[in-house]
């Protein structure tokens, strides 16, 4: 179970004691879609995309698709199942966004706490632009 | 080239400095709380987790009366810890409904043979479905349910003593 | 006695760091010819001293000397001896030992082979390097001592985090780490000039090979890096916007944006203090990065290995050299001209074009790595992840590559886009053939479809240069500057088509069942139990067969090991050329059925071979620049020698 992950070890080998030993490992087998696909591939593309977004609440820096912690794999099968029955990846989303906050979606949506993240890239396309302008204006 | 602009750099990397040293003094908070403060309880239904304690369900923490939920599971190392803390919980008048997470009868009845059993009714969560549905993000963890099944307080991480009376203050202000 | 004679060995290098900057900045002052004569030899003995240090740490821990903390930490007597070796930098302690090593070596380096600069900005430069160098030094020795000795000797090893004891691992962080610091070197050649404020043509000659030859390490490491994780992690992942992978990636391009940058006040005396601000910029980034990670700030990354002390330590040698470096640029950066002025469409604009759009990238990643601490700080948590990196990041990439296609085939100074109509025409016929070959083939996200359809555009674009110029003729500079961009279409060819086209299989199978991932078949003839040195494994034998051809054998395994006790997933992998297969084991299912994950990836090794194919292009590059120089040495060595016989 790699329920740490340690990313670009040159940084992080060093942190060695962050990889959890196996040792809390509950006995139930994993929920019935931890491990298994839909059947019906669009569906299941769709559960994929937005389990790549959803962050693994127990290890740290991993969407919940790519993590073998039993609540990870709790979370797929319940994105997994509220896909089957019809629901929207974005109501899902919303859902766990409620219980949650904004840590759960690594998809930030602009609100409150979150729109510099987006203003400062718009404010960047404009300084850009500004600095573009005065060293390639009248140059010739 | 205006002058001023050649300080920017600098002042962003101060500002960056300023915040880091800020979050080098704060104690490291690793806990995801719940964001259902406030809201009521989803609805359930658990199956009983256990031979000798009933199922819960959420008309069980609608009755008037609030009541601690613990979640916790066998496998859990820091449930043993917090055992003793949740019996003297009981003992000074807290009724305390559980959730086990996945979590097998025979392992549950094994844990509480073992480290005793403070609880009143304990559900399976077999799925994490309810703790999914109220935010907890690990065992163990207890929220305080008020009469009418909404969820005031949620303590992360194992009781320690000097948390028994924030619990009980909670307890009781949730009356 | 070798860990004594380590320590040794490291406070005199810490001793003649401090004699290097007493010396050089007298000498800088009052101008004193003995002084400077200092300098350099002591550049040179203080790499030699720090080397020995690293070299008595290695010997520890191939001797596996239990009575040293590091070594009882982190190592076993168990382990191979290659990852008892990769386990001295395996841990903070040694790495710092590594990164001052490496700092050393590289002012060594300069003081040993750097001719080309003044001499007063060699003192400048060279003071610099010391000053940054002290303050690693004091931070190893102080509170990071990597030859401590326990009270009494361990009986065993902690051991090493399984996870890193792969043999990627045992190149990939001294790669990342010569990056990371050789960066150090433009960083002091820029403090240099601002000192004597001498930004000239040949400071950009003089720095270029040092940028480049760091920018190599960087791209290598980084590649390697990714390439571990993808099958290290069992998920088949390769990036996944971790605050430590963006710590790796914010050197490498404000690095990139350096050279190119550089090229142009080499060639054209123009971007003086840009060229300066990034020198500045790219170092920063590394010792950023290194606070961010090991001061456990970050509260996403790893939360255990961190120490608010050792943050504290490095915070103030940030504020110290950054803020120094920074607030000097305030001071002294209006006082250098903007040198030499351009035409819009001309090399220079396609290059000021593309360090304006990298700078932009760098900022995107520094603001969504730094930004949930910055939200931490007023008790609020998000979490910023692939979805906002990517389409963010694309805002800039995307044009960024529609110029680097078309930037090479300008002349500098003044050029018409007519002159060079037909490449454009060329190239824009093959974004557009790709654009209605990818769109009409299959329904691909745009993200992915704008990916495939600019790396086939820069491909063709990429060797555009070429044309009606005689091959033989071409400096190898400009073959490397066409294989690291090529290079770069390749890699995104690899990112865009496994995005795209990647076909997953999750399945519980029986023994002799099978499961189907693309257009490969997958049996699981056997389950067995395994062991290796210091650990056991379930290994799943499985056959696999592309489009009902030869089956091959693979064995992916599930290890356990025991020191520390850990699980990890060892994932199989079948290379093809247009492609990998990725089969992972996972837990029994229950009814005698096991999990298998499958993948298949089409052109995901392109991501790798595209990262090398542009870390050849830097070494072509930067072979190209030397013999350059060279020649130029010999002439003026050979013109120096006539006129002395003609003196005669």
């Amino acid at each position: 179970m790699m329920l740490s992950k340690c990313l670009f070890a040159a940084m992080s080998v060093f942190l060695a004691a962050a990889a959890i030993p196996a040792l809390a490992q509950d006995s139930m087998p994993p929920a019935p879609y931890a491990y298994n696909q839909l059947a019906d591939p669009e569906q299941e593309a769709k559960a994929q995309d937005l389990m790549e977004t959803l962050r693994c609440l127990k290890c740290q820096s991993q969407s919940i698709a790519d993590s073998d912690a039993p609540m990870a794999g709790d979370m797929r099968h319940q994105v997994r199942s509220r896909i089957a029955q019809g629901e929207e990846p974005e109501a899902i989303r919303a859902w766990l966004v409620a219980r949650y906050g904004d840590y759960v979606s690594y998809a930030p949506t602009v609100s409150e706490t979150t729109w510099p993240l987006f203003a400062v890239p718009l404010l960047l396309v404009l300084l850009a632009a500004i600095i573009l302008w005065r060293r390639l204006r009248a140059r010739s | 080239m205006i002058r001023w602009t050649l300080w920017v750099p600098l002042a962003l990397f101060l500002l960056f400095c300023g915040v880091a040293a800020y979050q080098l003094t704060q104690p490291k908070d690793e806990f995801i709380a719940s964001t259902m403060i406030g809201q009521p309880l989803p609805e359930f239904d658990l199956r009983a987790a256990s031979a000798d304690r009933p199922g819960l369900a959420t008309r069980d923490l609608r009755d008037g009366q609030p009541r601690l939920l613990n979640v916790f599971a066998s496998w859990c190392i820091p449930c043993i810890a917090e055992a003793p803390q949740l019996e003297a919980l009981r003992r000074q008048g807290a009724d305390i409904a559980a959730v086990a997470i996945r979590d097998k009868p025979e392992d549950v009845a094994r844990f509480l043979a073992n480290y005793g059993n403070p609880y009143s009714r304990i559900g399976a969560d077999d799925l994490s479905e309810l703790q999914l549905a109220i935010g907890s993000s690990g065992v163990p963890e207890t929220f305080v349910i008020d009469g009418q099944g909404v969820i005031r307080y949620q303590h992360i991480g194992d009781i320690r003593a000097s948390d028994v009376p924030v619990l009980l203050q909670k307890l009781a202000e949730a009356k | 006695m070798i860990a004594e004679l380590g320590l040794a060995a490291l406070w005199l290098a810490a001793a003649l760091a401090a004699l290097q900057l007493v010396a050089g900045a007298l000498a800088l002052r009052e101008g004193g010819a003995e002084l400077a004569a200092l300098v350099r030899p002591a550049a040179i003995v203080q790499g030699f001293l720090a080397g020995f240090s690293f070299l008595m740490l290695l010997v520890l821990f191939a001797q596996t000397d239990l009575s040293v903390k590091l070594v009882a930490m982190n190592s076993h007597s168990e382990k191979p001896m290659i990852f008892k070796l990769s386990g001295s930098f395996g841990n903070h302690e040694g790495s710092m030992l590594l990164w001052v090593t490496v700092m050393a070596l590289a002012g060594a380096l300069i003081a040993a082979v750097e001719r080309r600069l003044p001499e007063k900005t060699m003192l400048a430069t060279l003071a610099a390097q010391s000053f940054v160098g002290i303050g690693f030094y004091a931070f190893l020795l102080l509170s990071s001592n990597p030859f401590e000795r326990l009270p009494v000797p361990a009986l065993e090893g902690m051991g090493l985090n399984p996870l890193l004891q792969d043999i990627g691992l045992v190149f990939h962080p001294p790669t990342l780490y010569v990056g990371y610091v050789g960066l150090s070197v433009a960083f002091s050649f820029a403090v240099g000039a601002l000192l004597t404020r001498q930004v000239t043509p040949d400071f950009a000659r003089a720095m270029r090979p040092w940028v480049l030859g760091a920018w190599i390490f960087l791209t290598l490491g980084i590649t390697a890096g990714s390439y571990w994780a993808y099958y290290e992690l069992g998920w088949g992942g390769w990036w996944f916007w971790d605050p430590v992978e963006n710590a790796s990636l914010m050197p490498w391009l404000a690095a990139t944006a350096l050279l190119h940058s550089a090229s142009v006040l080499a060639s054209r005396d123009a971007l003086r203090t840009w060229t300066i601000m990034l020198g500045v910029v790219a170092f920063s980034m590394s010792m950023v990065g290194t606070f961010l990670v090991r001061s456990g700030i970050l509260t996403s990354v790893h939360a255990f290995a961190v120490d608010p002390e050792r943050g504290t330590f490095i915070l103030g040698l940030l504020v110290i050299y950054i803020g120094g470096a920074l607030l000097l640029f305030a001071l002294r950066a209006g006082t250098i001209s903007e040198g030499e002025r351009f035409s819009v469409t001309s090399r220079e604009g396609a290059l000021v074009f593309n360090n304006v759009m990298l700078s932009a990238i760098l900022g995107i990643v520094l603001l969504g790595t730094l930004y949930p601490l910055l939200t931490e700080a007023f008790d609020v948590r998000v979490s910023v992840g692939p979805p906002y990196f990517n389409p963010v990041g694309a805002i800039f990439v995307v044009p960024m590559l529609l110029v680097m296609a078309v930037g090479p085939l300008l002349r500098w100074r003044k050029d018409s886009l007519t002159r060079i109509r037909l490449p454009i025409a060329i190239i824009g016929g093959a974004l557009l053939a790709a654009l209605i070959l990818v769109s009409l083939l299959s329904s691909v996200s745009i993200l992915p479809l704008l990916g495939l359809v600019l790396s086939i555009g820069l491909a063709i674009a990429s060797f555009m240069p070429i044309r009606g110029r005689k091959l033989r003729l071409l400096p190898i500079a400009t073959w490397g500057m066409m294989i690291a961009h090529f290079g770069i279409a390749v890699a995104l060819f690899g990112m865009a088509s496994e995005s795209a086209f990647s076909e997953e299989t999750l399945a519980a199978v029986e023994v002799g069942g099978s499961a189907d991932v693309g257009d490969w078949n997958v049996v699981l003839t056997e389950v067995r139990p395994t062991a290796g040195p210091n650990w056991t494994a379930l290994e799943g034998r499985m056959m696999v067969s592309y489009k009902g051809g030869d089956a091959k054998e693979i064995d992916p395994q599930s290890r356990n090991f025991w020191a520390p006790p850990q699980e990890t997933t060892e994932s199989a992998l079948v290379t093809r050329w247009n492609g990998q297969l990725y089969a992972v084991i996972g837990r029994q299912a229950g009814e005698g059925r096991w999990q298998l994950r499958l993948w298949w990836k089409p052109f995901v090794t392109f991501i790798w071979y595209g990262g090398m194919l542009v870390a050849l292009g830097g070494l072509l590059a930067l072979i190209g620049r030397l013999m350059a120089d060279l020649k130029r040495r010999s002439i003026k060595s050979r013109v120096a020698g006539r006129r002395a016989e003609t003196a005669v």
